[in-house]
């Protein structure tokens, strides 16, 4: 079921990685941006599994990262990966809380009433000028990594390998779990719920556990997001970044974890080659991307699953052969 | 009602159900013995399948209760009732589209076992022994690893039935498992459905069209008209039931 993705591909993919990190510094930033990406979209990848959408989850890149710059504020000296973690966690708590009565809804009610709790989340971030220093973000010195304290090039390629080795291990446990008894619950939410219940298990339940992951995913994201700039703002958690999530999970497929680390590494290459050659049409090609995708590769660059293609029904010659 | 009590495996007491003036389920006093296969029979619109749903927690009823051994199960949903011993397939077979057919007993399968793992894989999961037991019981050893949406519907009827057999329970209710399936088939799908019942002493119940199929294998029937049960017994004595006669089988 599951398609083998080589080690030795991923290894060279890495070694590549941390080649252009090392040799062009100016590079360290899109590529650190490219994996935090990957990392949300794998959350949004998490629950597209269940035949859900998200309108609203870079909600949880805002949490994480105004969790991360408090935890930096507060206690001052705070180890990075000690302000990331409080990131995290906090992103995982508000996905838990979210998720008890998100966990009801399917569809469209359910990515709107995501996309209405960012809105809320995006407004409070920008006015409550108090805590979040209002629309200018939130920032913050630059903390030390395992006790290190470093330059702005040390530190950027220094976050360059943590995200890197974050998004190789979690990539492969979130593909552990997408082909776990509860990933492949989640694979039937999509197609038969009633069924589901018929059996004795609950939708409902699975998939709040996945909300919660995805949650984590995503605030993970924008806790190293907000470390490397040193930053948080509320744009964050717009809407509009919740968008470049579903169009990077799109884009990437979610037959297998890998896709979205895909289909963000197409996403920041045009991102770049539109800022070097086409500075005002980048969204254009970036719509045309999504429209071909939907064309041309409506199952994502890692198709659904590596199977020959198969009919909703079937067929009536098939029904009669029975 | 006449079934001694250590018997009964199901009973409902007035079961109710009114959708404005109409009474899908009109004071239904009803009772499974443990063993039977019931056959359950009458017109489109009659109630059967209402029925099946109040007994499976899928509708609430607007009044009367169901116990199932016992226990008023009346107020819980599908899982808790799934999860006492009632299993069910539909006249739309409800499978996984996205799985194959080992796939779907593999999640029945841990079910079953009552802990879902978020780290071990299905296949390794699932109870494999009894996997492979369901598959030639039902007969889908040749499509295990056939997705379910390409599965001819006989074979998808068969495949409804397995998933319900995986938690062990102790009645299946079948709506309609010939439905659909062609003419030439239907007496190899009943056949193959009732010797898996038999041979896991399930007791059963099932709704049926087919006068030959009923004959053959209910051990009882029961006719619904218009949401009450107008005639129950033997096969032999419901299909002589005048009334059975004319409203049911639609004789003059």
């Amino acid at each position: 079921m599951r398609t083998p993705i080589s080690p030795v591909a991923v290894a060279l993919a890495v070694l590549l990685v941390l080649a252009a990190g090392w040799a062009w510094p100016w590079s360290r930033m899109p590529i650190i941006t490219f994996l935090c990406f990957g990392l949300a979209a794998l959350g949004l990848t998490v629950l597209m599994r269940a035949g859900q959408v998200s309108f609203g989850h870079a909600m949880y890149a805002a949490v994480g990262g105004y969790a991360t710059a408090f935890a930096v504020r507060a206690f001052p000296g705070i180890d990075g990966l000690a302000a990331a973690a409080a990131g995290v966690l906090a992103s995982l708590a508000a996905g838990a809380l979210v998720a008890a009565f998100v966990s009801r809804y399917r569809g469209i009610f359910f990515g709107m009433l995501n996309l209405g709790l960012s809105m809320v989340l995006f407004s409070l971030a920008g006015k409550l000028y108090a805590w979040t220093g209002g629309t200018d973000g939130l920032r913050f010195e630059r903390p030390p990594l395992l006790g290190v304290a470093m330059e702005r090039g040390q530190f950027e390629l220094a976050m360059l390998v943590l995200a890197l080795s974050l998004a190789v291990g979690i990539a492969w446990m979130v593909q552990r779990y997408f082909d776990s008894c509860a990933g492949q619950v989640m694979l039937a939410i999509r197609t038969n719920e009633t069924r589901l219940e018929y059996i004795g298990l609950s939708a409902r339940s699975v998939l709040a556990q996945g909300y919660v992951l995805s949650a984590g995913l995503v605030g993970l994201a924008g806790a190293l997001l907000a470390l490397v700039q040193s930053l948080v703002t509320p744009e964050s958690g717009y809407w509009i970044r919740s968008g470049e999530y579903v169009f990077i999970a799109i884009l990437g497929g979610s037959g297998h974890a890998i896709g979205a680390f895909l289909g963000a590494a197409v996403f920041e290459l045009i991102k770049l080659a539109a800022a070097a050659w086409f500075t005002d049409a980048w969204q254009i090609l970036l719509g045309a991307t999504l429209i071909a995708v939907i064309f041309f590769a409506p199952q994502g660059i890692v198709g659904w699953r590596r199977r020959a293609p198969k009919p909703a029904q079937p067929t009536p010659a098939a029904q009669e052969a029975r | 009602m006449s079934a001694p009590a250590t018997h009964e495996l199901l009973r409902t007491e007035g079961l109710t159900l009114r959708f404005g003036g109409i009474a899908a389920a009109d004071g239904i006093d009803f009772t499974l013995a443990r063993g039977e296969h019931l056959a359950v029979i009458g017109a489109n619109g009659a109630g059967k399948t209402t029925f099946i749903n109040i007994c499976t927690g899928y509708i609430r009823p607007s009044s009367g209760r169901v116990l199932f051994e016992g226990v008023d199960i009346t107020r819980k949903g599908p899982r808790q009732i799934a999860r006492l011993g009632v299993g069910r397939s539909f006249q739309l077979p409800q499978l996984f589209l996205d799985h194959t057919v080992r796939q779907c007993l593999e999640l029945a399968s841990v079910s079953r076992q009552g802990r879902l793992s978020r780290w071990t894989s299905l296949s390794r999961a699932a109870d494999q022994r009894a996997v492979a037991e369901m598959l030639e019981l039902v007969e889908l050893a040749a499509h295990a690893d056939d997705l379910t949406a390409v599965l001819p519907e006989g074979r998808r009827k068969l495949l409804d039935v397995g998933i319900a057999l995986m938690l062990e329970p102790k009645l299946v209710i079948m709506d309609e498992p010939t439905s659909g399936v062609s003419s030439e088939d239907k007496h190899g799908v009943m056949q193959t459905l009732m010797r898996a019942l038999q041979q896991r002493r399930v007791t059963s119940w099932f709704v049926e069209h087919d006068v030959e199929i009923v004959r053959r294998y209910a051990t009882r029937v029961a006719a619904w008209i218009d949401g009450r049960v107008a005639a129950d017994g033997a096969p032999a004595q419901v299909f002589a039931d005048p009334l059975v006669r004319r409203e049911v089988l639609g004789e003059r």
